[in-house]
């Protein structure tokens, strides 16, 4: 608790006049600037955002600067360990492990804003119908969605990435599968509550059709939530793709994910300790910073939920 | 509570039937058959292996069949290891698994509600943020890297415990916790929101206003009430120990169940794979269950039977 400055003056009653009761007295301030100045506050979260940013932009120059691409072998320089010349070291056949872990991370970072982005989509389609008309279809497409929910999220991508050739679009496919459910269940929870209120129907009555209370007044309202799931989901798809790689389902060679960099170098984990290092600690980096800044948006955007 | 019973089981069995309809519809699906990856074989006697394992059946044949076989728990035999079947598979791996699968969810039960606790009971001092951080760390280390940081460290560095294999306790516990980090992180998170929320309840109050001491009242009073999310997180649990259990025991090599579910998906073996994802599945519905039950049975608040309450 910051500590408050009293002066024996700020007790005394402040001059009365009609005019005066009508001013207000801070500047207005809109639900998101409120929840940016609680947002900015949480150190963690910024930490978060600091380091997806620079992830961002090093897996666009990452390579660049390297000298190296990924794909290129150099038996010669195989499994050199981190130096001037390699920064992050070489791998089995030579490759360059800083070039492949920046280009890793475009794949890595791909996949997850990509699934997350799908998800978004059909997720948001799908539960504000259900919670916007109710009554049967709600119920059947909420059923649709607790079957396939009963099945484990991990399983399903197995046996789907087992079927569909091997490749990048795929497993975002596989994922999305049944990715969307939770948002789906998230938006219809809020829709349903929020479609009692009353601002919804002064807007009905005003004439709003079904399409504008939905996109206008609906959904805009349902943001925050939307917002927070989005941002957990990202650092589950960047973890089920290093899943899968593991499982050999990965993204196909010579493509880098962090996923397929660790599955090939951990094998010689007690030799060449470093090229598991690298991308695991990436992994690790990348998860971490989504998940402190999901928490942080969480805080700021609904700071009842906060203890 | 009979009648809940009987209609929970019958929602078990159908959605068993869809589990094993879709997957049989995607092992159908799947690009080649089962004996297209071996050398090429002379058409005779890749018709006759068809004519053995009835893969010249018309699909919906071969679709009941498989039907009658799986309510009789008969997966069929094994395409890749001929003369196994897939249920001497899965009775032979399971053991190992429920070993280590038991031991990880005590891991992540125990430690995850002590944190949890501790956490609550130093709410925004040093206990509560080092509990906290472990929690954050926990969730975002994925489970493979901390099996390969712990193999690292204390197999090959320190030598303290051996690196892979299931022959003693001392091979279980690397993979155990590699299995539990990531559910005892959020364990302690559930657990320190609701101890926070049932410790700032009246009857706290009321328990420490009778001049009880801390202790009884942390224990008896507020941990009994603050655990049920903590229940109701098992099912999500059993999953997550599940799932995990593919990298971890194919990472340590322990022949359990989900390193044969690995190895069939390398191989493409296809019966294996079928048997595997329906016995999985028929184990987590009834596990999900069990947890329902329990909770209904330490909470008597919840109705698991619905309305009504005749119990």
């Amino acid at each position: 608790m910051a500590q408050l400055n009293l002066k024996p003056s700020d007790f005394e009653p402040i001059e009365y006049s009609e005019t005066e009761a009508e001013k207000i007295a801070g500047e207005s301030t809109s639900f998101w600037k409120d929840a940016w100045r609680r947002f900015r506050k949480n150190k963690l979260a910024l930490f978060g955002v600091v380091i997806i940013i620079l992830l961002g932009i090093m897996s666009f120059i990452g390579g660049p600067i390297s000298g190296y691409n990924y794909y290129s072998n150099d038996l010669i320089n195989a499994n050199q360990p981190p130096s001037a010349d390699h920064w992050f070291g070489t791998d089995q056949l030579g490759r360059d492990i800083f070039a492949r872990t920046w280009y890793g991370a475009k794949i890595s970072l791909f996949i997850g804003l990509a699934a997350a982005f799908l998800d978004l989509i059909i997720g948001v389609f799908w539960g504000a119908t259900a919670g916007f008309f109710g009554g049967k279809i709600d119920e059947y497409m909420m059923r649709i969605a607790d079957v396939l929910y009963g099945v484990p999220y991990l399983l399903v991508v197995i046996l789907l990435m087992v079927v569909m050739p091997q490749g990048l679009w795929t497993m975002i496919l596989a994922m999305t599968v049944t990715g969307w459910i939770n948002m789906a269940r998230i938006v219809r929870g809020q829709v349903m509550q929020l479609r009692n209120e009353e601002y919804v129907m002064a807007a009905q009555s005003l004439g709003a059709g079904k399409g504008r209370l939905l996109f206008k007044h609906l959904i805009p309202n349902t943001m925050g939530p939307i917002l927070v799931t989005l941002t957990l989901t990202i650092p589950n798809a960047i973890f089920t793709e290093a899943f899968l790689s593991y499982l050999g389902l990965g993204v196909p060679a010579p493509l880098a994910s962090w996923g397929t960099m660790s599955d090939a170098a951990l094998p010689y984990l007690q030799y060449q300790p470093y090229q598991l290092f690298f991308p695991s600690f990436f992994i690790v980096l990348t998860m971490l910073a989504f998940n402190v800044m999901g928490d942080g948006l969480r805080d700021a955007l609904d700071p009842k939920e906060r203890n | 509570m009979a009648k809940y019973l009987l209609k929970r089981l019958g929602f078990i069995v159908i959605s068993l039937f869809f589990i094993v309809t879709i997957t049989f519809l995607l092992m159908q699906a799947a690009p080649g058959g089962p004996f297209t990856s071996e050398r090429q074989l002379p058409p005779e006697i890749e018709a006759q292996l068809n004519e053995q394992y009835g893969l010249d059946d018309p699909i919906y044949t071969q679709y009941f069949d498989y039907l009658k076989d799986v309510v009789t728990w008969d997966f069929g035999p094994s395409f890749k290891y001929p003369g196994q079947s897939v249920n001497e598979i899965i009775n032979r791996s399971v053991p190992y698994s429920l070993i280590l699968g038991a031991e990880a969810i005590f891991i992540a039960l125990s430690v995850g509600v002590f944190l949890g606790v501790i956490a609550a009971m130093k709410h925004n001092k040093f206990g509560d943020y080092s509990a906290m951080v472990i929690a954050v760390l926990g969730i975002s280390v994925p489970n493979f890297i901390m099996a390969a940081a712990l193999q690292y460290v204390f197999a090959m560095q320190l030598g303290a415990l051996p690196v892979a294999r299931f022959d003693s306790f001392a091979h279980t516990i690397m993979p155990a916790v590699a299995l539990a980090t990531t559910p005892l992180a959020f364990i302690a998170r559930l657990m320190r929101s609701s101890m926070l929320e049932v410790l700032s309840s009246d009857f706290i109050k009321t328990a420490k206003s009778k001049g009880l001491s801390s202790r009884i009242v942390t224990y008896k009073h507020a941990l009994r009430n603050a655990i049920m999310p903590v229940v109701s997180y098992l099912g999500p649990l059993v999953v997550a120990i599940l799932t995990g259990s593919f990298v971890i025991e194919k990472i340590f090599a322990i022949p359990g169940l989900g390193n044969e579910f690995v190895e069939s998906i390398t191989n493409r073996d296809y019966t294996v794979i079928m048997g595997t994802t329906v016995f999985f599945s028929a184990l987590l519905l009834v596990s999900i269950l069990i947890v329902d039950l329990i909770y209904g049975l330490i909470d008597p608040r919840i109705k698991v039977a619905g309305k009504g309450g005749s119990k």
